[in-house]
């Protein structure tokens, strides 16, 4: 499919989308929101872009292969759990890393609830691409 | 604790992960695989010994306390299910060293192998409704790959099926969690012991037994819910058709108890008289599909829904011995059917196919293999001094307690048409010779793929005559498991321990 209108609407939408997902993923530390439904919705962006350009683009733009990325993502949702162990915690326990705290202020909270949901979102946005792209090619 | 909970689920993810990363260096990754086996063994067998010795034992994942996190629990019937999944795990994780064809291991069969194991481990372990759902999930999605892999076009009909049947139980799973939800307020199993018992809308106990009978039922091949079963399970490996036996229907049957006697109040008579009628239709009818077929698989996967109406006939019951005996029969069932699946494959290898038309002279050549099917088949038709015996035994004796006369009579009908099937696999494909030339030897194997092949098979059937030798300690085991689980009060209490059970 190559229409002008969809491609040029691509443009734009795609880097929205992406930045939603995004926003999706940060919020859902505390509201409705997380990794999975924000890895679903960045694979979403790069489904239309598949349709408004093509596969081959489409997976240029990935960079990696979606396998690999659903592997890091679950490999890195895993590594998450690690800290939890070192410091003789039960499995998955919210560990935070305040970054540049000073007087009033915490600082930025890194925690592994977010390493924990990065992974999840790579995990899902490589799988649904991966299905994607295999069920697109026939 | 909570370590040890979590990692018969997070071992075989780290190692279904790497194992597929190393997929297009098959030894690696079958290596990779193999070990991590050995360690979910290795790790079920502690649970296991630590759940005999402390009783039930429970863990807060993330450090939130119950209701509000997920929990881990393992009672004795939960030690007892991690167990078998890590023996059957590990003993099909052997066979199909030998029998998966290096293309399926390109394309990743280790890798979704480990995820169904983390599925399977992960329902055992859960204390959460929802979350047994999400390992349910998991299991659909690693199981339809495993059914497809390889995507020849049986495959694919069968897979379809498959998973289109499996994904209404899905739903239905989650219209339930929601009404248990919109019900009690929480999802965790212990909570819901004493919440649903405060419900006060008899219309909605029933509406949700039926949705988890069905949603259940379906997972479990229950009667009439299992046509996906026989539409789909002779297609793939052996090996997968193997674990499948082995595992995926008892999660369902493992649901069923679970929820029956930890959520249910204990006198909700009205999901036992369903139960009951649906095992008692599901031992007949499975075991009379059995008796119509003519090829070695498909006869075993009919066995599959007649030997889950008896794993239910022991929920429906009631009984502390009824329940001991669905345990025991639980235990003597996977071991027992498992190897037999296995046994079809190697018999598959030596003759050339699966048709009993077509094959034969088995046991001339190779009176090892025969002697091993011997004992698993006539075990499974509950022939004394083997293991199904005493499942049998245990079952009919409950049903005779309650003066089910006939509940009895089906049983032991069921029973005789089992070894009316298992007799005609054994005069067809072992006694008879071999109607076009000559049956291969297992001599004529290398040593490594004998090994492969007759090891798994071996211990297997090692373990069904030790049971059906030795029985005590193993029905022991099953009668404290369904004490456990008629009175639910420790369990509850372990998980919530503010609330003092």
């Amino acid at each position: 499919m190559s229409s002008v209108i969809l491609q040029g609407a691509t443009r734009l939408l795609v880097a929205l989308i992406l930045l939603f997902s995004v926003y999706m993923l940060m919020r859902g530390h505390n509201l409705p929101g997380g990794g999975f439904i924000a890895g679903l919705i960045a694979s979403a962006a790069f489904v239309l872009y598949a349709l408004a350009w093509s596969l081959q683009e489409a997976r240029a733009a990935l960079r990696v292969s979606p396998v690999k990325l659903a592997a890091i993502g679950a490999l890195l949702s895993l590594a998450s759990a690690v800290p939890g162990l070192l410091k003789g915690f039960p499995p998955f326990t919210g560990l935070w890393l305040f970054i540049g705290g000073g007087e009033g202020d915490k600082g930025i909270p890194i925690s592994t609830v977010l390493l924990f949901d990065v992974g999840i979102y790579l995990a899902v946005l490589g799988a649904v691409l991966a299905l994607f792209f295999t069920i697109e090619v026939d | 604790m909570g370590w040890l909970l979590a990692l018969p689920f997070l071992l075989p993810i780290a190692t279904g992960l790497f194992a597929l990363g190393a997929r297009r260096k098959p030894r690696r990754a079958r290596t990779i695989s193999l070990l991590g086996c050995v360690g979910l063994f290795v790790i079920v067998v502690i649970i296991f010994v630590r759940v005999i010795d402390e009783g039930t034992i429970a863990a807060q994942m993330g450090n939130w306390p119950a209701p509000f996190g997920i929990t881990l629990v393992a009672d004795r019937l939960s030690a007892i299910m991690l167990l078998l999944a890590g023996l059957v795990g590990l003993a099909v994780a052997i066979f199909a060293q030998a029998d998966v064809d290096l293309r399926r291991e390109v394309l990743g069969f280790q890798g979704f192998y480990q995820l169904l194991l983390a599925g399977v481990c992960g329902s055992f372990v859960t204390g959460d409704l929802f979350n047994l759902y999400v390992w349910f999930e998991v299991m659909l999605i690693a199981s339809f790959a495993l059914l497809i892999l390889g995507g020849e076009r049986a495959q694919l009909d069968g897979g379809i099926k498959y998973v289109a049947l499996n994904l209404v139980s899905t739903l239905f799973m989650l219209m339930a969690i929601g009404m248990v939800y919109g019900l009690t307020g929480t999802l965790n199993l212990a909570a819901l012991h004493t919440a649903l018992a405060q419900v006060e809308q008899p219309a909605a106990l029933h509406m949700l037994a039926v949705l988890l009978i069905v949603a259940f039922g379906i997972k479990a091949a229950l009667f009439p819910l299992y046509f996906w079963l026989p539409a789909s399970y002779h297609v793939p490996p052996v090996a997968v058709t193997a674990v499948f036996a082995g595992l995926l229907t008892k999660v369902g049957v493992y649901a069923l108890i679970r929820t029956f006697t930890l959520i249910f109040p204990a006198d909700f008579s009205f999901a036992h008289d369903l139960l009951l009628i649906a095992a008692l239709l599901t031992m007949l009818s499975g075991v009379i599909g059995a008796a119509s077929q003519y090829e070695f698989r498909k006869i075993l996967a009919f066995h599959i829904i007649s030997q889950i109406g008896f794993l239910v006939l022991g929920l429906a019951l009631f009984s502390p011995l009824a329940l001991a005996g669905s345990i025991f029969y639980m235990v003597h069932n996977i071991v027992a059917k498992t190897n037999l699946l296995l046994i079809s494959g190697t018999a598959r290898r030596m003759t050339g196919s699966f048709n009993l038309a077509e094959i034969g002279g088995l046991y001339r050549v190779s009176p090892v293999l025969a002697a091993v099917f011997f004992i698993a088949a006539f075990s499974l038709a509950g022939f004394p001094p083997l293991s199904g015996f005493w499942a049998k035994l245990m079952l009919v004796s409950a049903s005779l307690e309650q003066a089910a006369y006939w509940v009895a009579a089906i049983a032991l009908i069921t029973g005789a048409l089992t070894l009316f099937s298992m007799s005609k696999i054994w005069s067809e494909a072992f006694w008879k010779p071999h109607p076009t030339g000559e049956a291969r030897s297992l001599t004529s194997l290398t040593v490594t793929e004998r090994i492969q092949r007759m090891l798994p098979a071996l211990l297997l059937v090692a373990i069904t005559l030790g049971l059906g030798l030795f029985p005590q300690p193993l029905i022991q085991f099953c009668e404290t498991a369904a004490k456990e689980l008629l009175d639910p009060a420790g369990y509850v209490a372990t998980v919530l321990p503010s609330r003092g059970g």
